[in-house]
Order: structure tokens, then sequence, then C-alpha cells
């Protein structure tokens, strides 16, 4: 369990408050108007943007000034998933090994992801020649090897098109179903998180509100929410 | 075994390589480039010392002293070759050099009694033509004249310094009219000799400062006669080349015998065709063909050494205010 | 701390910089040390300080301002024998001082190519002596660096803008506001203190085309000071001037360098939309044109000069370009040590002024440098031993300003860009460096290394300090040719140089470039 105590993320003069906590093997979509802080959200989180005040504790243990890669938690931002320079193969290889000195169990390992998001026969391609969805695929082969209690996604399929975007939401939810991983993803469309998510955390106005289940809020949404999905 | 067979070798060749004293030669840079007279002179005091002379090259005579001053006493070098006259009397104040005994029979335009210094070669500074104008005769009618020069700086230049002390020598407190009257025949002032021997080639002045034995190059090593250097009826400021022991040396007497051997006919044939100066000694076969063409100054100008410091700080001055203009 | 955009490590950098510091300092400490009386700096030496600064702040502006539409002419244009000329681009700054300067007066001096064109159509002649002579040598020199700096920042302009900028139908006026100026403004201020700290240690050339003692620089009177007065109070003193004014300039550069990042691209192959008409081609073509008269003609005055000459070349010519190629090498291996490192280090931190570290080493006299070192190593060891390590160093060291203004940039971008996803997945230290920052950086490096590798080459140095006969470097050789009347045979050196610069240049640059798009 990752709990959130009286957060407080600054960012450039922006604040954004939380006291929530995330449940394992529980699917969390952030929703909420441009601009009310869901992407400082998940920096925080991850620690790319300072917590200022109060606590995370991961299973009571404090990370709140914890190095990115040393939470027990993978990301995939909006862009800049993977590294041009490096094969698919190596980009998901990072996951497992920061050095890229595959053993053969790790390399075994790499291979049964790709095999699993259906890029066995890519795997020596760079990035700059797979297509968008393949791209997605291959930064979802890497949070497969992480396989790290929480997954946050930062919007990562917002440039696919709506088919190609239901079918990584459902590739997405297999994988952390396969892991029992925790997933918190930001999206902007209502019927992403009637696809995904268990339960929602609604950001506005610099503040993250205690997450509710999915489904009871979209079909009875409270007014602030109401005005966001219009 | 083996290892110990190749450590007897090695040490048999290291004695065998000790036993052979080393004589360090400190010396300017065209001394012993291919062309300069230091590998045929190397072999040659070889062949008679059972030693191994070893020149170390760097820059110029200023170069030298400079370096003799920062290694003091700790000096490698047993032998200092290539000081000139304007250099002495500060290489003396160093103390850094012994008196010797080494002496010969000089065929220079003056007396030599230096106790420590042995000359070696010497030449007139002169302002080096191509044979297709009519050189001035003196300085006034270089200034009069049209004609361009080049010349090298005698901050960071021998020739440069001599033509500094010609200068003074031949006109003493007029020589800052001489100077204002030359600033618009000077097309540029170099670094160093190299750079200001190659623009006159190139064609960018009509006369540079040089030596009147250059012509003697272009004649004998390029057949090409078409050099010549002007006389001047002032006459022509000597630079004269000596070779000085450091008391540190640890071969006293082989720094003797290279003394005496710079001044031995094997020698003082070899100078004039590789360092394009005149032999202090005339070998026993005399000058070599092609210097009998050279013009011959009627007066040799030379400013006493233990002069020279204080002089050109006062000719520097005069030359600086009167082509800063 | 824990919020640094990506995770290099600071120490190594910071000591490559304090390695950087302390060579420079121990030398001038050593010279002040054997001191013995001071004498001040006089009013010729202020004389020579006001001098060198305006020389050095013309040439700078000038070669910086030229060098912006060259370099976006060659950006935008592809053309038959474009790779050749931005490999030539490298070669006046590689070539040994006179032979550059015999080059430029084959085309600009009294007897040269202009004048002789002049003087055919009845034109007044013109004299290339004083200091818009000092400011055109250093602007031959420079303009190709400056070139080559701008054309690089220019490559690192990612596809996907000019392909926004070709939708939106931009006019190249707005291409130019939008996209190129910001980058501009990002480079051109530290390419003009990199120019201007080169322009600080002139010497030679500045006294040549100046025409006279006028022209008088610092580095001018730190020779004098070492050779002539032996005066070691003054050339501390002076040395210590010559960095302050390069310092001064670093600072004011750095410090006015907005480190905004030019954002990333995802590798596509550069190609323009831009610029396509027909017009449009008009001062693109002169741009290119006029700039590669001015650099090719004089190159070809040395290279047509080295040919006649490479018959009279002895064989001792070879063995120390052998040598020399050696010193080039070590030379790479040392600025690359120290280079990465300290590039780390600059495009992390928030900011630019540690770069002005990279200008200390360019800054020092050689002399100063090469003087001090010797008097650390005589007491030790036979500085004869160390003099192709030292020239190495040395060498090094003048490198690393340019090395860093090339590096840090993309550095700062691969920072901005893909420091996020390398801190997620834990990438720090060695695997860093191998699977992210390298990789990225490899057409920067290969560029950096042949700039460093031809520098060495071509560079006297302080091997002239130091030298025993059995190993000299090729410019050495060549200088002592020269010395000997030897002028024929020294162009024929000159020439072997320049070819076997361009070649190192030439092979790291391509290297690095290899299968790489940008």
């Amino acid at each position: 369990m990752l709990t959130l105590e009286n957060v407080v993320i600054t960012q450039d003069g922006f604040t954004l408050s939380a006291d929530l906590s995330i449940s394992p093997a529980t699917k969390y979509a952030v929703i909420g108007p441009s601009g009310a802080g869901k992407s400082t959200l998940l920096g925080g989180l991850c620690g790319f943007i300072p917590i200022t005040k109060g606590k995370l504790l991961w299973q009571g243990t404090d990370i709140t000034d914890a190095a990115p890669g040393a939470r027990p938690m993978t990301m995939l931002f909006q862009d800049n998933n993977l590294f041009p320079h490096l094969s698919v193969l190596q980009n998901v290889g990072l996951g497992l090994r920061p050095d890229l000195r595959l053993s053969k169990d790790d390399r075994a390992k790499v291979e049964t992801a790709l095999s699993r998001v259906g890029l066995a026969d890519l795997a020596t391609r760079k990035p700059g020649a797979l297509s968008g969805g393949q791209q997605s695929r291959a930064a979802l082969a890497r949070v497969l090897v992480q396989a790290r209690p929480l997954v946050l996604l930062d919007e990562p399929f917002a440039a696919l098109g709506p088919a190609l975007r239901n079918e990584m939401l459902d590739l997405v939810h297999e994988l952390v179903t396969e892991t029992k991983a925790s997933l918190i993803m930001v999206t902007h469309a209502p019927e992403d998180v009637r696809r995904i998510a268990d339960q929602v955390i609604f950001v506005a106005n610099g503040h993250a509100a205690a997450p509710q289940p999915a489904a009871a809020l979209m079909d009875n949404p409270p007014p602030e929410l109401r005005a966001y999905l219009g | 075994m083996k290892y110990l067979t190749l450590a007897a070798t090695t040490f048999l060749a290291t004695s065998a390589y000790a036993d052979t004293p080393e004589l360090v030669v400190y010396t300017y840079d065209s001394f012993v480039s291919d062309w300069g007279p230091g590998p045929v002179i190397e072999k040659a005091f070889e062949e008679t010392c059972e030693c191994d002379l070893k020149f170390v090259g760097m820059g110029d005579g200023a170069a030298l002293l400079a370096r003799l001053k920062l290694e003091g006493a700790r000096s490698d070098a047993d032998v200092v070759l290539g000081l000139d006259t304007s250099l002495i009397a500060a290489a003396k104040e160093t103390g850094l050099f012994e008196p010797t005994s080494v002496t010969a029979d000089y065929d220079l335009p003056i007396a030599w009694n230096d106790d420590s210094f042995v000359p070696y070669d010497w030449g007139y500074f002169a302002f080096v033509h191509g044979t297709d104008l009519t050189p001035p005769t003196n300085f006034k009618a270089l200034a009069d004249s049209d004609l361009k020069i080049v010349i090298q700086d005698p901050r960071s230049s021998t020739p440069g310094l001599g033509l500094l002390m010609w200068v003074k020598a031949a006109y003493g407190d007029d020589a800052p009219a001489i100077w204002e009257g030359l600033a618009d025949n000077v097309v540029t002032v170099t670094k160093g000799w190299s750079e200001a021997y190659g623009l006159f080639l190139e064609g960018e002045a009509d006369m540079v400062l040089s030596y009147t034995t250059s012509p003697a190059y272009h004649l004998i090593a390029e057949e090409d006669a078409t050099k010549s250097a002007a006389a001047f009826d002032e006459g022509h400021y000597m630079q004269i080349e000596v070779v000085g022991k450091l008391s540190g040396s640890d071969q006293p007497d082989l720094a003797d015998a290279f003394m005496q051997f710079m001044v031995s006919d094997a020698a003082q044939s070899v100078l004039p065709t590789t360092n394009w100066m005149y032999p202090a000694v005339i070998p026993a076969d005399g000058l070599p063909k092609g210097f009998e063409t050279l013009i011959t100054p009627e007066k040799a100008l030379l400013v006493p050494n233990d002069a020279v410091p204080a002089l050109r700080e006062k000719a520097l001055a005069e030359w600086l205010s009167a082509l800063s203009q | 701390m824990a919020f640094r955009p990506l995770a290099i490590s600071t120490r190594t950098g910071a000591s490559a910089a304090i390695s950087v510091v302390a060579l420079v300092f121990a030398a001038l400490a050593a010279v002040a040390s054997r001191a013995e009386f001071g004498s001040g700096l006089g009013s010729a030496d202020w004389a020579a300080i006001r001098f060198t600064a305006m020389q050095a702040l013309l040439s700078a502006l000038i070669s910086t301002l030229l060098a912006i539409p060259v370099a976006r002419a060659l950006a935008r244009r592809r053309f038959w024998g474009r790779g050749v000329l931005v490999t030539l681009l490298g070669a006046p700054f590689i070539l040994p001082v006179i032979v550059a300067v015999l080059g430029l007066l084959a085309v600009f001096g009294r007897a040269g190519w202009l004048n002789a064109g002049l003087s055919a159509i009845g034109m007044p002649t013109v004299s290339i002596y004083g200091l818009h002579g000092v400011v055109l040598a250093h602007v031959f020199f420079n303009l190709p660096l400056a070139t080559r700096l701008l054309l690089q920042a220019w490559h690192t302009l990612p596809a996907e803008r000019f392909r926004l900028a070709a939708q939106l139908n931009l006019t190249p006026r707005a291409v130019f506001l939008s996209l190129e100026w910001p980058m501009l403004r990002q480079i051109v201020p530290g390419v003009a203190a990199l120019i201007f700290v080169i322009c600080l240690t002139s010497f030679a050339v500045a006294l040549t085309l100046g025409g006279g003692p006028r022209a008088t620089t610092i580095e001018l009177a730190i020779y004098q000071a070492f050779r002539f007065d032996f005066d070691l109070s003054r050339a501390a003193l002076l040395s210590l001037v010559q960095l302050g004014l390069a310092g001064g300039a670093a600072v004011l550069a750095l410090w006015i360098i907005p480190s905004v990042s030019l954002g990333g691209g995802r590798d596509r192959p550069l190609r323009r939309w831009d610029a396509r008409g027909g017009w449009q081609r008009i001062p693109d073509i002169l741009a290119i044109g006029t700039g590669a008269a001015f650099l090719l003609l004089p190159l070809c005055a040395v290279v047509w000069r080295g040919l006649l000459g490479l018959p009279a070349t002895p064989t001792s010519v070879w063995l120390a370009a052998g040598t020399s190629i050696g010193v080039a090498l070590t030379s790479v291996v040392i600025l690359l040590a120290l280079a990465l490192p300290l590039a780390g280090w600059i495009a992390s931190a928030r900011q630019g002024g540690i770069e002005g570290v990279g200008l200390f080493g360019l800054a020092a006299s050689p002399l100063m440098i090469g003087t001090g070192w010797f008097i650390l190593i005589n007491p030790v060891a036979d500085p004869f031993a160390l003099a192709l390590p030292v020239t190495a160093l040395v060498n090094a060291l003048m490198g690393l300003p340019f090395v860093l203004r090339i590096l840090v940039p993309p550095l700062r971008d691969t920072v901005q860009v893909y420091g996020r996803l390398s801190q997620s997945l834990g990438l720090q230290g060695w695997p860093l460096w191998r699977w992210v920052i390298l990789p990225r950086l490899r057409p920067q490096i290969g560029f950096a290394a042949g700039l460093t590798g031809a520098l060495s080459m071509g560079d006297l140095g302080v091997i002239a300090l130091f030298a025993d006969p059995d190993r000299t470097t090729l410019p050495l050789q060549m200088y002592r040719l020269m010395g000997s009347y030897q002028m024929e045979a020294a162009s024929g050196a000159a020439l072997i140089l320049l070819g076997l610069s361009l070649g190192i240049f030439w092979a790291f640059d391509k290297g690095g470039r290899w299968h790489a798009d940008a």
C-alpha cells in the first residue's frame, strides 16, 4: 500500500495537495481539468517533482526523498519513453538491468515480454522504425519486465487512434492484472475510465481527492466533475 | 636460466653504455636540423672522442639562455652552443659559465679576448634583396626610398635585436630619426627570421633583414644568383656566435675537447655551407666557392658585450616609439 | 539535491575541472615562485593589453556574425561537395600559424592575387597590414570554426520543428524568428567568447599582419618577458591579465546563455522544406560561395606550394609526422577523459558558468604553461622524457573549450529529454554514459575528437620548450626546415601536416556521424 500523508507537491509556484492511499492490485484513473495538477501528482509520486510537505510511505517505509529509480513504481510518460538509438530489445532490457548486462535468463524474460506484447519479430529494430502502437507496446514490454508493484501512466496513448488506444488499454489491463500491480493512469477520456478503472482520483483546484469507486462516480458525478465531463 | 642470461646481457649493455661518456650540448633549433651543421658535426666529433654527443635543440639563442636560467646549476648540459655577442653579458651574469683555455687563431674582423666563450662562426647583418633592384647604400638612402622592407622584432628575435644595435652603433643619438625615416618602409615586423625570410621570398617586400652570407645559400645550394645583400657605407653590424662550457658539467675535459673541435678545420669547413655563416677560423681549403661573390663590408660594427644590456633598453624604447606612431 | 534532472555524478566532473584549473595555476605559481624582482606593468604593457582586447573583440564579433549566414546556408542546402567543404572548414584552424599567414599573403599580400587582380584592372592596391589585417587573419582562422559550431547547433534543431514550420508555411523570416533565433541566442555568445579567447593568445599573426609594434599583444609581451628580459614576475603578471580577460569574456558570455532546451526529436533524418524558392537561393549561394572562396583560396596557395616542395621533403619529416600522430591521439584520449565528465557536470548544472573552466587552458599562455611545468618537472624528472606527454596534455587543454562548446548543448538536450526516463530506470554511472549519453552524443564526440586531434597535430605547442632532436613533432620539424633556408621543404612538410590533420579530423568526424542522422 502506498500512502500519501498530507502531501504537498510544489513545482514552479504551483502546489498540489493530496492525502490518500493506493491499495494493491487496484486500477486508478486520475481525471480532472487541464492544468489541475494530474501530471504533477504523478511526477511527485515518481520522484521528479519535490514533495515539500508531508510523507510518502510504501508499506510503511518513508520514500519521500528516494531516487526515482529506487521507488517501487514504473512510469510511462506522454512521450520519450524509448531511447531512439537503442534497439527494442535493449530498451526493454534496461528495465531489468540498467547496465544492460543481460544474462541468459534476463534475455529470455525480455523475449517473453516482447512476445507477450506481440513484438517478438521486431526485437532488433530501433523505435524510429516502429509505428506508434508498436512503440507503446515496446514501452509496455519494459513495464512488464520491470514488474514493479505500481504502474503509472501519464496519458501515454494520447496520440493513438481510438481502436488502437482501446487495444493498448486492454493490454495494460491484462498486464497489470497478470503482475498484480496497481495502476495509476492519467486520462482525459471518460470512456477510458469506464473501460479500465476501479477507482477514480479526481484532481481539481490544486487538490487530489481521495479515490472513489469508478462506476458509481461516473454514473452520478458531483457538480465539479460534472462540469469537467460536460 | 633464460632470464638470467637476459638480465646479464641487459646489465652488460647498460654498463657498456655507461662507460661511453655523454656530452650534452644545448643549441638552437636550426643547428640540429637535417640541413644544419648538427648531424655532420655530431658524426665527426664522435669519431674522435669515443663519446656520445647529444645535441638538444631549443628555439634560438635567447631561448637557450632563458632555459639555462630556468635550470640553473642543475642543468644537464655540459656545453651551450649558439649564444651570440648580444647575449654574452647576460650569460656571464648567470655565473653558470666556466672560463676555458680553448683558443684558436681567429679570422674575425675584431680582436677576440673573452675568456669563457669561444667564437665558432660569425656574420654581418645586411638587407638581402633581388638583384633586379639597385640597393640603397645606407640607412638614410633606404629611408628616402620607396623600398619596402621586412624586419624582425627585437623583442623576439636575434636579427631583430642586431638591427637595433646596428642603427644605434652607426647613428648613436640620431637613431630615433633614422627609425622614423624607416617607418614607412617597414611593411611589417615578424616574430623571427624564418617568417621574415619567408615573406621576402613570397614577394611581400623588396628587402629583408638577414645576413651578408644569405645570398651564398641561394647561389651554392640552389644555384640561384638572383639574391644579393646591400652594402651599407655606415658599416655592418656583426653577430658572432659562441660556444661555452658550463661550470656544472660532469665532463669538463670532453667539453673542452668539443669546443676545441668546433674551431678545428673539421667543424669550421662544415659551417659555411650548413649554418651559412663565416667560419671563425678560415679552414685550410679556404672559403667555399661562391663566398667570394659576397659583399665585404668596409667597416665592422659591434657594441662591446658588456655595453649591450643598457644600450638595448634605450634602443628598444626608441624603436618602439618610432614605429608605433 | 534529489531532484536533479539526471544522475550524472558531479564528482568526476568536478575533479576534471579542478585538474584543469590546477594545471594552469600550478604553472603560474611555479613561474611566480621563481620571480626575483617585480617591475610591474609599464605603459607599453597596458597598450598591449588594450590592443589585444580590441583585436580579439573585433575578431570574435566579425567571425561569429559572418558565420551565421554561412552556417544557415550550409544547413539549408544540399549540394555536391558539401561534405568535403564542411570537412575543409576545419582546415584553416589547424594550420600552423606561419603556413596560414603565407597562404593568406598569397591572396591578400602586396604581391598577392587580389592586388595583382586590382592592378590589372587599374584599381589601387590595398595593404593587408594593420589592425584590419590582424582581424582578417583571425576571421580566416575562426570563421570556419564558428561555422562548424553553428552548423552543429543547426543540426540539433529537430526535424519535427522544420516539418511543423513547413506545415504552417512559415516565411523564412518566421522560421528564423521562431526556430533559428532561439537556437542562435543560446549558441552565439559561447562561440564568440571562445573566439575572443583564442585571439587573446595570438602573437605571430597579430605581429606579422599588424605591421609592426603597434600590434603588440599580451602574448608577445609574455614572450619578451620570458625570453629577452627573463622577468618572470612580469611574465606571471601578464599571464594573469590574459587569464583575467578570458575569464571576463567567459563570465559575460556564459551567463547570458539561456539554458533552454531545444527539445527532442525522434532521430528522423533531417530534411528541410523551407527556403525552396528560387530567389531565396541567391543569398545562400552568395554566403557559401564567398565563405568558401575566402577560406579555400589561401588553402589552395598552401597546397600548391606544398606540392612543389614535396619532393624536397626529407624523410625526417615523415618520422616527425609519426610522432605527431601519436601526440594527437594521446591528446584526444586525455581530452575526452577531461571533457566528458566536465560536460556532464555543466549540462546538469543550472548555471553555465562552469564552462568557463574550459577556457582556462586555452587562455593561459602556452609559453607560461610550458615554462611553469618545466620548472615543476625539472627537479624530479627529465623534461625531455616527458616532452611528448606534456605536449599532448597541453594540446588537450587547448582543445577543451571547443569540445565543451560542442558537447554541452546536445548533452543538455539529452538530459532534458531522456533524463526522466533514465532516472526512472535507475540508470546512473557508467551504464548511463554507456547506453544513453555516449550513443546520443556520438556525432559530437567524433567532431570534438577530430578537432582536438587535428589541433594537436598542427600546434607547435610546448614541444619547442622540451624537444630533443630525436623526438620532434611535425610542426617543429617544419619550423626547423624554415630556419635552415629550406622554405620549399617546409612547404612540403606543411602540406603533409595539412593532409594528416584533415585525415585525423575526417576519420573521427566520419566515425561519429556513421549511421547517425543528426
